[in-house]
């Protein structure tokens, strides 16, 4: 928000989610420091956002039956969406998004293979109710800052990971390349820094990888589960040569282990692409373009520091990040507004800032679908086309399309807030860039706006030039080129 | 890499009027500069389509004996005669509806395409086969090079991208493509009513030709916005098109229907980009020609051969090209999970009412050992450089000399499909 701190709300647009009016509140009086460390040492913050589901002066969520977010995907992108808005830990919803993203994996598939509700289980099943491991987007949750290594381990145990990437045929016969390929190309090391034998031989390291089902298994109970399971008679024994160290000392070879030892390969090979300095340089590339900019090419000196932070580290997120965020880089003037809104976050950002009075999540979904992110359904294991990327006509109009919906919803609710702003003219667009943040406007867009508020005739300040006026300039605000960036 | 596509386009868009000063329908400008109204529809299929079992060598023993639970039994083939080697091929049996273009002459099916040392990976493997350069997979794509050849004002409409996302093949230096993914919702939405929301319509093409000089990003969003405000009432022309005949009901149904009513509808795009996923099947694809192989060729065949006939029926086929590629094919022995990895060459097609029907090149033979094999005689070796086709497409069909677009001369070898 305008009246925030501009270095306070350049954090809060690319940290978290933008700043409601109630946000405004909680860092008006802070240090740039100070939020910093809100944001990043969020266990100091409750985790209460859940509990806020269906309270009144919150976004609502609608359903068909009951809301079933545990179960229901469509229900769980309504709480997820909600988490976005509403939480106070903007920075975990964050990482949760960026690791979705970097682990790329799609609803579609999972139920295609295990039916909608054992899908929507294993991507969103938070931890309480029923019966099973957590969902994936938990997992991100929980190692939103932790270790990179424990994550990747994590994942690559993660039952809706086991499907996505067919791990569950992952056999000592017929080894699967798919995981033992991606882990290495998206989520480690990247397309040149591994051969084609690397990708066979991980493949044969995860071979037993696989998963097991509930007692009493069935797709459709709730209370039904697959599990990791690690499938000793499934395990290639032989030894595995990569074309990198796989061990401190250089050796290159994963010695040939008994079945019951062989979970021991993968766990190596791991920590081996975790600790890989073309991870760290990855890894911090996609933090530049995350957190800095994706129109600004990253320097390489941020590349070779944030790289080393990461290792030195031993693998840990936290202190990444928060050297990121401390960064020289991410506070200078080229990097404000110099970063693509991915189109949740510019989703959330327009809500938090226009209102969410009366508004549904569920009203958000098609409109999402539109613009190119549609949440648990990215269009392959690479992740969104972030940047750019998101732009074409079609996913544009679809962002302006939902400028109009949201603002045709808070039509009364904008009018009543700013009815003391309604003097002239100048004071209302003063007043409406004072909660809705678009970078800044050139002369001739400025004109544009305001003559787009005396189009209708002379300015009166009445109920009804309000009504009409000030939604219709939400929308031409939330809508405009400057808003899509953050 | 991926990050930096969008911003290839927006150095030309930003710099150049687009469409601003073009008259409503191309064909219009098309005529007048004595351009031939042909156009080139290009379908991708996402993920890698196993090659193998689109078009089936069903005498090949080793098909069988390598492909234990997926290979199409060679009764339930469809047969389209024997190659130029003697092989005797035949058709997915879901692709009936291409069975027919092919007895009717007019679909060209171009074995073992691919490039030397094909890449494994799905992202550089289509980047790849959007540079049309096997050492590059950054940089504009080669019908985006087309379109750069196309006469000054280029047409905010001069190609239609059905997909959301911009692919490679379609990124140029000069001309932007509009990505309509779904014409229902390609429209102008307001809170307003009536002239309110008229006056937010003017005020919002104002506001996006604003130059936005110094903030190149703004300018690209800028230019999108733009085009998008440009193009809606011609994008609704095409998408009240009612067809000669009923398109399935698939995605990639609707967008070839989408695309004959541009076509009908005299639009004037000269490219059209469709594309359908979910060919990356490292599992289940099932045996026999069912599951979901056997969907994935069913929504492929049927798709196409509705589009065929109703283009047909409006008497344009002549006018219209197809060609059907992936970015690679798929390994020849099956994985445990009853599905097949990333492989190299794979099979190319071309049909329309011009194209010279046919099978060209000549299948692997899957025997370890055999010369077509590479990877230890884990995967298909390439026979025809997929560059030759796309060099027989543009000198043959768009009437461009193809070797500026393509950095190079790969005329030599290049199927006979026209």
């Amino acid at each position: 928000m305008a009246q925030l701190n501009p270095e306070i709300d350049h954090l809060l647009r690319r940290a978290g989610f933008g700043a409601s009016a109630a946000d405004a509140e909680t860092f008006r009086d802070m240090s740039t420091a100070a939020a910093i460390a809100h944001l990043v040492d969020y266990e100091g913050r409750p985790d209460d956002v859940d509990a806020r589901i269906g309270r009144p002066d919150h976004a609502r969520v609608t359903s068909k039956d009951l809301f079933a977010p545990d179960i229901d995907i469509d229900d769980a992108r309504q709480r997820w969406m909600f988490r976005m808005i509403h939480t106070r830990r903007p920075l975990q919803e964050k990482m949760a998004l960026f690791w979705h993203n970097h682990f790329a994996t799609a609803y579609s598939k999972l139920a295609a293979d295990s039916g909608n509700l054992q899908a929507a289980k294993m991507l969103a099943y938070k931890p309480g109710g029923l019966r099973g491991p957590q969902g994936q987007i938990e997992l991100f949750r929980q190692h939103a800052l932790g270790n990179y290594r424990d994550l990747l381990f994590e994942v690559a145990q993660d039952p809706a990971m086991v499907v996505w990437l067919d791990g569950q045929f992952n056999t000592r016969s017929k080894p699967q390349e798919n995981f033992g390929r991606e882990v290495m190309e998206l989520f480690t090391v990247g397309v040149g820094n591994y051969t084609e034998s690397d990708v066979y031989a991980a493949a044969r390291v995860f071979t037993g990888w696989n998963l097991r089902e509930s007692v009493g298994y069935g797709r459709g109970d709730m209370n039904s589960y697959q599990e990791f399971a690690y499938n000793a008679d499934e395990h290639e024994t032989s030894a595995k040569t990569f074309s990198f160290p796989i061990y401190g000392g250089g050796n290159r070879t994963i010695p040939a282990r008994s079945e019951s030892a062989g979970m021991q390969d993968g766990m190596d090979l791991i920590t081996a692409l975790a600790v890989h300095p073309e991870t760290a340089r990855r890894l911090a590339r996609k933090f530049w373009n995350f957190f800095i900019s994706d129109i600004h090419p990253p320097d390489p000196a941020f590349l070779d520091s944030a790289a080393a932070v990461y290792l030195q580290n031993r693998t840990e997120i936290r202190p990444v990040v928060r050297y990121v965020l401390t960064s020289p880089w991410f506070t200078q003037p080229s990097m404000k507004y110099a970063r693509y809104a991915w189109p949740t976050e510019f989703v959330a950002r327009a809500i938090k800032e226009v209102g969410w009075q009366g508004l549904s999540l569920d009203k958000v979904r098609s409109p999402l679908a539109n613009m190119g992110q549609l949440l648990f359904e990215p269009p392959n294991v690479g992740g969104w086309p972030v940047g750019a990327g998101w732009f074409s006509t079609g996913t544009m109009l679809a962002r302006a399309n939902f400028a109009a919906t949201l603002a045709a919803s808070q039509k009364e609710t904008l009018a009543v807030a700013l009815e003391s702003d309604g003097g002239t003219p100048q004071a209302l667009l003063a007043a409406m860039l004072d909660r809705v943040t678009p970078a800044p406007f050139d002369a001739t867009p400025q004109q544009a706006l305001m003559s787009y508020l005396v189009a209708g005739g002379n300015w009166t300040g009445s109920a009804a030039q309000l009504n009409t006026r000030a939604a219709g300039l939400a929308r031409l605000l939330v809508g405009s080129s400057e808003y899509q960036l953050v | 890499m991926r990050i930096s596509r969008r911003l290839f386009i927006r150095d030309g868009v930003a710099t150049v009027t687009l469409g601003l000063a073009a008259p409503a329908f191309l064909s219009a400008i098309a005529e007048a500069q004595g351009l031939p109204s042909r156009r080139l529809v290009v379908v991708y299929l996402g993920g890698g389509n196993d090659a193998l079992n689109t078009l089936i060598s069903y005498q090949d023993a080793n098909y069988y004996s390598r492909r234990p639970t997926i290979a199409i039994p060679a009764g339930q083939v469809l047969q389209v005669g024997a190659d130029a080697s003697g092989r005797p091929l035949g058709l997915h049996p879901r692709l009936g509806g291409l069975r027919n273009i092919f007895n009717e002459g007019r679909l060209a099916v171009v074995q073992r395409t691919g490039y030397a040392n094909s890449s494994r990976s799905h992202f550089e493997a289509t980047d790849i086969w959007g540079t049309a350069n096997p050492q590059s997979s950054t940089g504009s794509g080669w019908l985006g090079r087309y379109l750069d050849t196309l006469p000054r004002p280029a047409d905010a409409l001069a190609a239609w991208n059905t997909s959301g996302e911009t692919p490679r093949a379609l990124l140029s230096g000069q001309t932007g493509v509009p990505a309509i993914p779904n014409g229902s919702t390609y429209t102008y939405a307001s809170p307003n009513r009536g002239s309110a929301a008229l006056e937010e319509r003017s005020a919002a093409q104002i506001m996006s030709a604003n130059p936005a000089s110094g903030r190149p990003h703004l300018a690209f969003v800028n230019s999108t916005s733009r085009a998008a405000l440009e193009t809606l009432d011609r994008v609704a022309q095409a998408t009240s098109y009612t067809p000669t005949i009923a398109y399935p009901n698939t995605g990639f149904g609707l967008a070839l229907r989408t695309v004959a009513g541009a076509i009908v509808r005299g639009i004037g795009s000269r490219v059209y980009w469709v594309q359908t996923g979910g060919f990356d099947t490292h599992a289940q694809q099932g045996a026999a020609g069912g599951a979901a192989y056997g969907n994935l060729m069913g929504t492929l065949g049927d798709g196409l051969w509705a589009f065929y006939s109703d283009v047909r029926n409006q008497g344009l086929i002549n006018d219209t090209t197809v060609i059907v590629f992936s970015e690679f094919g798929r390994r020849i022995s099956e994985n445990g999970s009853g599905g097949t990895d990333h492989g190299a060459a794979g099979v190319m097609m071309a049909m329309g009412g011009m194209v010279r029907g046919g099978l060209h090149g000549t299948a692997a033979l899957l025997a370890p050992g055999s010369p077509t094999l590479e990877n230890n005689s884990g995967d298909v070796r390439y026979e025809t450089d997929f560059r030759s086709v796309y060099a027989r497409v543009l000198d043959q069909w768009l009437g461009v000399n193809s070797i500026p677009i393509l950095n190079g001369d790969f005329r030599a070898g290049a199927p006979a499909i026209f």
